[in-house]
């Protein structure tokens, strides 16, 4: 996502006692937090026998849902790029109060309780213009639905990243390339687009993992109907609604290994010379 | 030639107020003066990148003050190359030409010529990341070169290299002087770069600008000694 390299972690030398205390207090401390998620997972795995897995995936609804959660994420991916790109470019090179004014708006969508995004999504779409789309494209209670109440958050995350992208990049060479002939157009074009692969590959799959869990907006603006809007949280709420609770927990390991290769991807975009060589 | 009448600029608190220079055609013009006197300023003024607030600048008889950096036709080495770390060496040197639309088979040669001109033939096929500082500065130049510009400006092109290499590039840019008869504005805090390859010497301060060219005190070591010191201060 930048050009500059990576440096190493810094081995601290512990050589006296209080030393070494100090780290071990500072480590028990954030263990229990790592000790929340590793007993998370396990109470997970713990739940589920192969049989329940199988019985899930031979559901045909929660089948629906796993191709209607690859579908809508994938498409809220690829908006939430569409959108945060353009919008991270302007305002990273964006100076004065307008910079300040946007940026407290954009930060709305991670403030929002997810019940009051789908909320406010269900009244828009009942004002004159909400219902003026609707007449061309059912949104609400649809599946472009879902994808919409998926979009808010998903897109502030990608946001985030690609403005990082942009504002650690080296404005130097997009003067430069001013001046070798480029129009602004083709400065972003072959200067900066090639150097934000990483960022947009990051922002595309933390936008889709934050979207393959989202629930509250999509109860609210889709709904929760069997095999129409029912996404994968979606399922997990039924199953335990109907008390098959090993269910819920098969979903939600297919879920927890999506995200999982989703953050492995993250971590592989990061990493010098696995996306684009020579782009750190 | 290129001439600055009466020019002024500002960038954020800083000014620049009634600066006025020409330098001729072909000539290789030195630009001194203490770090925070606004040399870069006044050169990215000129390549186009800093808006001017008063007064004109004409290149070879054309007024540029409000011309876009890309119309221009200014080659601009900035202090650390610039150079974009997505590019081979050759993507890099052959940018320009690629923007400006030339053929396939005059790009070609267009490298080949740079590359040869400027000893790089054997790092064409080389990503920029790991280049030394040296070979960096020289895709740079040739980079800025590539379009063949009416002007050429180099921001400290010899700062940040060890004395061999800035030996050597010091010795190519007399060549690429020699060979191109480009017109150019080079950025230094040293004496005997300016002395080297220099056909003019121009010292920014901050009551304006001023010649040094025709100084007794720079042809001699000692006068040439206390110039360096003056621009470090």
């Amino acid at each position: 996502m930048t050009n500059t390299t990576q440096a190493e972690p810094k081995r601290f030398r512990l050589d006296t006692t209080s030393d070494r205390m100090f780290m071990q207090v500072l480590s028990l401390v954030g263990g229990l937090y790592v000790l929340l998620i590793v007993g998370m997972l396990v109470a997970d795995i713990a739940a589920v026998r192969p049989t329940h897995i199988i019985a899930a995936f031979t559901s045909p609804e929660i089948r629906y849902a796993v191709k209607l959660s690859l579908f809508s994420c994938f498409m809220t991916g690829c908006f939430s790029l569409l959108i945060s790109v353009p919008l991270a470019y302007v305002i990273s090179r964006l100076q004065g109060p307008w910079r300040h004014v946007l940026d407290i708006l954009l930060d709305i969508p991670f403030v929002l309780p997810p019940v009051v995004i789908g909320l406010s999504l269900l009244l828009l779409f009942n004002s004159p213009w909400g219902r003026a789309i609707e007449r061309i494209i059912p949104v609400s209670y649809a599946v472009p639905g879902v994808i919409l109440a998926q979009f808010p958050v998903a897109c502030a995350f990608a946001l985030r990243i690609m403005r990082s992208t942009f504002e650690q990049m080296n404005p130097r060479l997009e003067q430069v390339a001013l001046t070798l002939g480029c129009s602004q157009q083709q400065v972003f074009r072959h200067v900066v687009l090639p150097q934000a692969r990483r960022g947009m590959l990051a922002a595309f799959t933390l936008a889709w993992s934050r979207s393959l869990g989202e629930f509250g907006p999509v109860m609210i603006f889709a709904g929760t109907i069997r095999m129409h809007t029912e996404v994968l949280p979606t399922s997990v709420f039924f199953e335990i609604n109907d008390g098959h609770i090993e269910l819920a927990v098969a979903i939600a390991l297919l879920m927890i290994l999506l995200s999982t290769i989703a953050m492995f991807i993250v971590r592989l975009a990061g990493m010098p010379g696995v996306f684009h060589k020579g782009v750190v | 030639m290129i001439a600055l009448q009466d020019v002024s600029i500002t960038v954020g608190a800083f000014t620049l107020r009634h600066i006025a220079l020409e330098i001729p055609t072909g000539c290789y013009c030195a630009l001194m003066g203490r770090s925070g006197a606004g040399k870069t300023t006044l050169l990215e003024a000129i390549c186009g990148l800093n808006s001017v607030t008063a007064g004109r600048i004409l290149l070879m008889g054309q007024d540029v003050t409000d011309v876009p950096p890309a119309q221009r036709g200014i080659g601009f080495v900035p202090q650390d190359g610039a150079l974009f770390p997505t590019m081979s060496v050759r993507e890099n040197l052959s940018f320009p030409l690629r923007m400006r639309k030339w053929p396939t088979a005059q790009i070609a040669q267009r490298v080949d010529e740079l590359a040869a001109l400027l000893g790089i033939a054997h790092l064409l096929n080389r990503h920029t990341q790991g280049l030394s500082g040296g070979e960096t500065k020289r895709v740079s130049l040739g980079r800025a070169l590539a379009a063949r510009p009416r002007l050429l400006c180099l921001d400290e092109p010899l700062s940040a290299l060890d004395d061999t290499s800035r030996a050597n590039l010091c010795d190519l840019l007399c060549i690429v002087k020699a060979q191109t008869g480009v017109t150019a504005i080079h950025i230094t805090h040293s004496a005997d770069e300016m002395q080297q390859v220099a056909d003019m010497c121009l010292l920014l301060e901050a009551g304006g600008i001023k010649p040094l060219s025709s100084n007794t005190a720079l042809t001699t070591q000692s006068g040439l000694d206390t110039l360096e010191q003056h621009v470090k201060a």
